[in-house]
């Protein structure tokens, strides 16, 4: 991705749009598995954000150094031990959320440690993969590329369960974008859309 | 040799206002040892500091024209090409004050009694060893290191400058450390010293004049040491238990080849290396510990730091394990400052910061290419 300008990375990724959107100029942002470190690159570019990266892979800590990104490797799923409460503006969870072990502590870490959490995930309800189950197979897509037998998603969902756990575990949705393609769904999201962004913080009260 | 900085000479540099020590001692004009390879370009603003560890010196990269078989120790990360590339950066390696390749140690005669200085030399520091570096980078007129880059023990001088000289380094690579050293690691060195204490030739220090080194303590030392810089993955790898005869012959010779490599090891190190300056060099380990000014705080004591920082550490190093590199990290992090964090999968224990490994070197390759884009070559 080093040789991507910020304009042709929203192209070819329009969650990284959504979540820029939402993110003021100069916040402090921790990406949770920012694979090669793409977004906060991103963000950094299109909105001077200081940011850090959370990464387990050795591949992805070498392209987030090159694309001169700070990153910390590490395992998420044994926590955020590293990071002080509230210690960020934004804790962000890319493409990521499925593929954790241990969601719901994640997710309240995320809280923990920032003071508004973004979570972008694909959207296990959209129709294509639907009917991939109903022709008897698991979806395999863009935005699920994995076979059942090689796939890191130990955790798919769709909006309505991601929202139902939101409720359950007082997490306030702030926010949502809904995309296919590049294109943000309104109509029947949970049915239409193949991919989520969402903002959310600690709902008041807690 | 592929990609070596070649050919190198080492050069001295005198310092005659003296040296006030943290321990309060005062060296009234010392000496230091180093090598540079590149070229220190027109601001002076590509110059790389490497701190040595333990055993150490200023001969980092490169051969010498008269010992082509003396490369460098860590002449597979410098070099033209190489992770720290000297087509870019002019890079320094320095042996510390205290040494034993040249720079004034224990070792070394006392100008002012004519004799070796031996028990008399002062207990220096990490920071004392920072301070002395920092004469020899005004005498180069280099005002800022684009990076002081150090392992083990060169890693704590690493982060040391960023400490006592905020404004003077620009990144620091600390590999392989730690931010003080735990109990345990502290009585491996007590055993290290105490087999050098008591050999029947140290005599206190003064070994010089009777003409004797005291070798026994040395050896044992460095066979100690070594055992704890490897893993026991490697070492079981390595050797496992297999016998130098093949058979158990009853005794307590050299058996197995475990033993016959520690020994070897101990024998060549005794060899060469001053007893003094090892247990200086242990000390300055010992004492190491930033935070001790500040209630046992790190994150207060690397308030100071300004800074970036890469942090590297090995799976299987369990004298500095990753536990200690992620502690630097939080701090840094609580400190907001610029921070990387690699963690080697490794085989070889506390001595992989000094192998060639794919990963870890493409890690350093890339954090000290964008180094390099921050200045113009």
């Amino acid at each position: 991705m080093n040789t991507h300008d910020h304009s042709s990375l929203a192209a070819a990724r329009p969650d990284f749009a959504a979540i820029a959107s939402w993110i003021p100029e100069g916040a402090s942002v921790l990406d949770l598995g920012c694979g090669d470190g793409s977004l906060l690159r991103y963000l950094k570019e299109a909105r001077k954000i200081r940011g850090y990266g959370v990464e387990i892979s050795d591949e992805g800590i070498e392209a987030c150094i090159r694309n001169g990104v700070n990153v910390i490797q590490s395992d998420l799923d044994t926590g955020l031990s590293g990071f002080e409460n509230n210690s960020f503006d934004y804790v962000i969870l890319s493409q990521t959320l499925q593929a954790t072990r241990h969601t719901e502590p994640l997710m309240q870490e995320m809280l923990r440690v920032g003071r508004e959490g973004i979570v972008s995930f694909p959207n296990f309800g959209f129709w294509k993969n639907r009917l991939n189950v109903l022709r008897g197979h698991m979806p395999v897509s863009e935005d699920l590329p994995y076979q059942w037998y090689d796939t890191p998603n130990v955790h798919l969902c769709t909006l309505h369960d991601f929202e139902s756990f939101c409720s359950k575990y007082k997490m306030q949705i702030l926010a949502r974008r809904v995309m296919t393609d590049r294109y943000t769904i309104t109509m029947v999201p949970n049915l239409l859309g193949a991919m989520a962004v969402y903002r959310f913080k600690r709902a008041p009260g807690i | 040799m592929d990609n070596s900085v070649g050919i190198v000479v080492a050069q001295r540099a005198q310092f005659e206002t003296p040296l006030i020590c943290s321990s309060g001692a005062v060296l009234t004009r010392f000496e230091l040892v180093f090598e540079t390879y590149g070229t220190l370009n027109a601001d002076k603003s590509n110059a790389v500091l490497i701190c040595h560890a333990l055993s150490g010196h200023h001969h980092v990269a490169g051969y010498y024209a008269d010992q082509p078989k003396n490369i460098g120790w860590w002449d597979n990360m410098i070099g033209p090409g190489k992770p720290l590339d000297t087509n870019k950066f002019f890079v320094l390696g320095v042996n510390n004050l205290g040494g034993c390749h040249g720079s004034t140690g224990p070792s070394s005669i006392n100008p002012d009694t004519g004799k070796a200085f031996g028990a008399s030399f002062p207990v220096v520091t990490v920071e004392d060893w920072v301070n002395s570096q920092a004469r020899l980078a005004d005498m180069l007129g280099i005002r800022q290191w684009a990076a002081v880059v150090g392992g083990s023990l060169g890693g704590m001088q690493a982060m040391q400058w960023s400490l006592s000289y905020p404004e003077r380094v620009r990144h620091v690579l600390a590999i392989a450390t730690a931010p003080r050293l735990t109990a345990e690691n502290i009585a491996f060195n007590d055993v290290a010293r105490s087999a050098i204490l008591t050999d029947p030739d140290f005599y206190g220090g003064n070994f010089y004049e009777q003409n004797v080194v005291p070798r026994r303590g040395l050896r044992l030392a460095r066979m100690l040491g070594h055992i704890t810089y490897l893993s026991d993955d490697a070492m079981a790898d390595k050797f496992g238990r297999s016998l130098r005869s093949g058979k158990l012959s009853y005794n307590y010779d050299i058996e197995f080849e475990i033993e016959s490599y520690l020994r070897y090891q101990g024998d060549k190190f005794a060899a060469y290396f001053d007893a003094n300056t090892y247990l200086l060099m242990t000390k300055a380990l010992d004492y190491f510990d930033p935070a001790r000014d500040y209630d046992d705080n790190l994150d207060r004591a690397f308030a100071a730091a300004k800074a970036d920082f890469l942090v590297i550490s090995f799976s299987t190093d369990w004298r500095f394990s990753p536990e200690r590199s992620r502690t630097i990290v939080s701090a840094l992090l609580h400190n907001r400052r610029n921070v990387s964090y690699a963690e080697i999968a490794s085989a070889h224990g506390h001595d992989s910061f000094l192998m060639q490994h794919a990963h870890y070197h493409k890690v350093m390759r890339a954090y000290l290419d964008n180094i390099a884009r921050e200045f113009s070559v």
